[in-house]
């Protein structure tokens, strides 16, 4: 059995659940509370669960964002909301150098179990300093988690496994997918650990995360109609990365694709792409290719946001690049 | 919820010559006019992405704005469509950049949070709040530094108050002298954050004065306070003073952008506020001066609307600029 809702109806219920269940979760942000959340996520949480737990903040990243992280040393479990990942740029500093050192810096004497969310990705034609998609950035750093919930039930199910890990976990929702609809199962099974396969194929692994997913999944099936079997990988966690299923794929398949929204130049793609060559070389029967954005601040006129996007289109164009 | 109570409408007499009465008023009306027809466009699927209306606060750009020199420099917020209106560029060009087309003042590249114009020294509309006011500083700086006449006027909101880059800003410029004048444009919100549910200190006045830096509060409804005021605050600052704060105290009538319920305000505050609406206020007072006649204003108020219905067209006739130019432009060459 399986109920059908949107994205953002399951991230609001998981963080229903949150603050249900745990009296040390509080939601932290801004226009969290009396706006009712930037994207309506906790649309009605401020008259059911009051000021004190859905706290609405000033404009100060770095501020909320370190009394975040005091407030997980202190004993709490916050998760707290930052727009936009371009506004997370102003927070960069705690999150880099308190939240991600501490555990390590102390000799394991302190650990930060905050949970930092945030809006990335384009498509809404909100220009340049409202679009990015930096958690390839994110995942560079050492000592935090890093996701990216791409379907339904990972929107609805990783937020209660990244509150109960010890460690700074940050949670990229991409803003493309806040109305997708989609079936969530009654059994849903959600772990922050796998990278998952979305679409079994043998001819090709597309690999992905976050916005790309739909696009990715659309290529397949564009593929599937040319007869090339489309494998689509689903990363989730950015950070570890799942290595083995990604070399897993790759030898079941022989060619891989990665589609990142990130810029190709240090992206995260080119990390998936070096421990393809570290890890499955052998297997490979052509060079890997990738679909990343093109290497300019995201514009706000349509056609030119979208020409500078991956797109299914330019992800058949790559794998059809493999048996030309 | 908070009421914020509006005072009293803006009165008295007018200190003004008729024809630039009349031309601060035209302008005023010329912002609101191009502003209706963006939200209309908007509506109509013309214009995307977020959109700022700066209805209400009319008084405060052009009243502002007006007070400062062509060589001056000016830094906006994303609620920048009337400083850049006032200070000159076209609405053909605001409006096509709204649009997405290349005949906008960024080639539809920025569209309506980031209006750049060189030749009126508009050094953009930024969408980080708080963003512009180490640029300010920057700017103050390099004129200092070239013993420049220029003064550097940096347009913030109440909610930029509580960023750090304002504390760091405040601090660099009163430090080092700097001619620069931050006008804080207070609407009492951040979005659906009220002021006094965002500031330790809602007097802001007080805050510039913890930098060392003067700092005067104006009814920011009424355009002949934010005109003098401003013009003897940026003739201070001319003078080598050092930085200068306004607050200005207006309000918006409209939503934050287009994606706002308002659950965060009362009807009956907006309503109240708008009895103290910059437009019909003043005319009230240029009338009563015997300044203003019915005819007149409705002639301004007829230039305003043939304006943007040029300034659509305009847009409407504009071009896309080619894919092949995307990458143009991310670097010098
Ligand atoms: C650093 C940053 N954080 C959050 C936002 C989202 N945001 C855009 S406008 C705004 C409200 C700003 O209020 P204020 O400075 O008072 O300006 P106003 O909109 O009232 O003109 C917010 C929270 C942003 N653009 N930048
Ligand atoms: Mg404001």
């Amino acid at each position: 059995m399986s109920r059908k809702l949107n994205y953002r109806e399951a991230m609001r219920e998981a963080m229903h659940e949150a603050l249900t269940n745990d009296p040390r979760v509080f939601l932290m942000g801004e226009d969290v509370g009396m706006y009712g959340g930037t994207y309506a996520f906790s649309k009605g949480f401020l008259d059911e669960f009051g000021p004190e737990r859905i706290r609405d903040t000033p404009l100060s990243e770095l501020g909320f964002v370190g009394a975040g992280i005091g407030a997980a040393l202190g004993g709490m479990r916050p998760i707290v909301e930052v727009m936009t990942v371009n506004f997370s740029l102003l927070a960069l500093d705690q999150i880099v150098n308190s939240a991600a050192t501490f555990r390590h810096m102390s000799g394991g004497q302190f650990s930060v179990p905050l949970v930092i969310r945030m809006t990335t990705g384009a498509g809404r034609q909100l220009a340049a300093q409202h679009s990015h998609s930096l958690e390839g950035w994110y995942a560079h750093i050492p000592g935090i988690k890093v996701l990216a919930p791409a379907t339904i039930e990972d929107a609805r199910g990783m937020l209660a496994p990244a509150l109960a890990d010890p460690d700074p976990v940050v949670i990229f929702e991409h803003a493309a997918l806040f109305n997708m609809e989609g079936g969530l199962p009654d059994d849903w099974n959600v772990d922050i650990s796998s990278a998952k396969v979305r679409r079994a194929g043998k001819d090709v692994a597309i690999i992905t995360h976050g916005g790309s997913l739909p696009k990715a999944l659309a290529a397949a099936e564009q593929l599937a109609a040319a007869g090339i079997d489309a494998e689509v990988l689903d990363l989730r966690v950015l950070r570890p990365l799942d290595t083995a299923t990604i070399a897993a794929s790759v030898a079941k398949c022989h060619r891989a694709v990665v589609v990142d929204e990130g810029w190709r130049t240090g992206s995260l793609a080119a990390e998936v792409m070096a421990r393809i060559m570290e890890n499955a070389f052998f297997e490979l029967d052509a060079p890997v290719a990738r679909v990343c954005s093109e290497e300019v601040p995201i514009p706000y006129a349509r056609h030119m946001e979208e020409a500078a996007l991956p797109q299914a289109d330019k992800i058949v164009a790559a794998v059809k690049g493999f048996f030309a | 919820m908070t009421d914020h109570h509006a005072a009293a409408p803006p009165a008295g007499p007018v200190p003004w010559d008729k024809a630039f009465a009349l031309k601060l008023l035209a302008d005023m009306v010329r912002i609101r006019r191009m502003e209706e027809k963006s939200a209309e466009m908007y509506g109509a699927g013309k214009i995307r992405g977020f959109l700022h209306l700066y209805i209400g606060e009319e008084a405060t750009a052009v009243g502002a704005l007006h007070a400062l020199s062509p060589e001056d420099n000016i830094v906006a917020t994303y609620r920048e469509h009337g400083h850049a209106l006032v200070r000159g560029m076209g609405m053909g060009a605001i409006m096509a950049e709204m649009y997405g087309k290349r005949e906008g003042c960024a080639h539809g590249r920025g569209g309506s949070m980031h209006l750049f114009d060189k030749a009126t020294r508009l050094f953009g509309g930024n969408a980080i709040v708080g963003g512009g006011l180490p640029l300010a500083v920057g700017l103050g700086l390099a004129g200092k530094m070239q013993n420049e006449k220029r003064i550097t006027a940096c347009f913030f909101g109440d909610g930029a108050v509580a960023e750090g880059a304002f504390h760091e800003s405040m601090n660099l410029a009163a430090l080092w002298k700097l001619p620069v004048l931050f006008c804080c444009e207070n609407n009492l919100f951040g979005m659906g954050t009220s002021i006094e549910r965002a500031e330790s200190q809602t007097d802001l006045c007080v805050k510039a004065a913890s930098y060392n830096m003067p700092a005067l509060k104006v009814d920011g409804m009424d355009i002949v306070a934010v005109h003098e005021v401003t013009k003897q605050a940026a003739q201070r600052v001319r003078a080598g003073e050092g930085p200068l704060f306004v607050e200005y105290q207006t309000y918006r009538f409209r939503a934050h952008s287009m994606f706002d319920a308002e659950l965060y305000r009362q009807k009956a505050e907006v309503e109240e506020w708008k009895t103290r609406g910059p437009i019909h206020t003043f005319s009230a007072r240029l009338k009563a001066g015997g300044k203003l006649t019915e005819e007149e204003f409705l002639a301004i108020d007829a230039a305003a609307n043939a304006e943007v219905e040029a300034a659509v067209a305009f847009a409407e006739a504009g071009t896309w600029e080619p894919i092949e130019d995307l990458l143009k432009d991310v670097h010098t060459s």
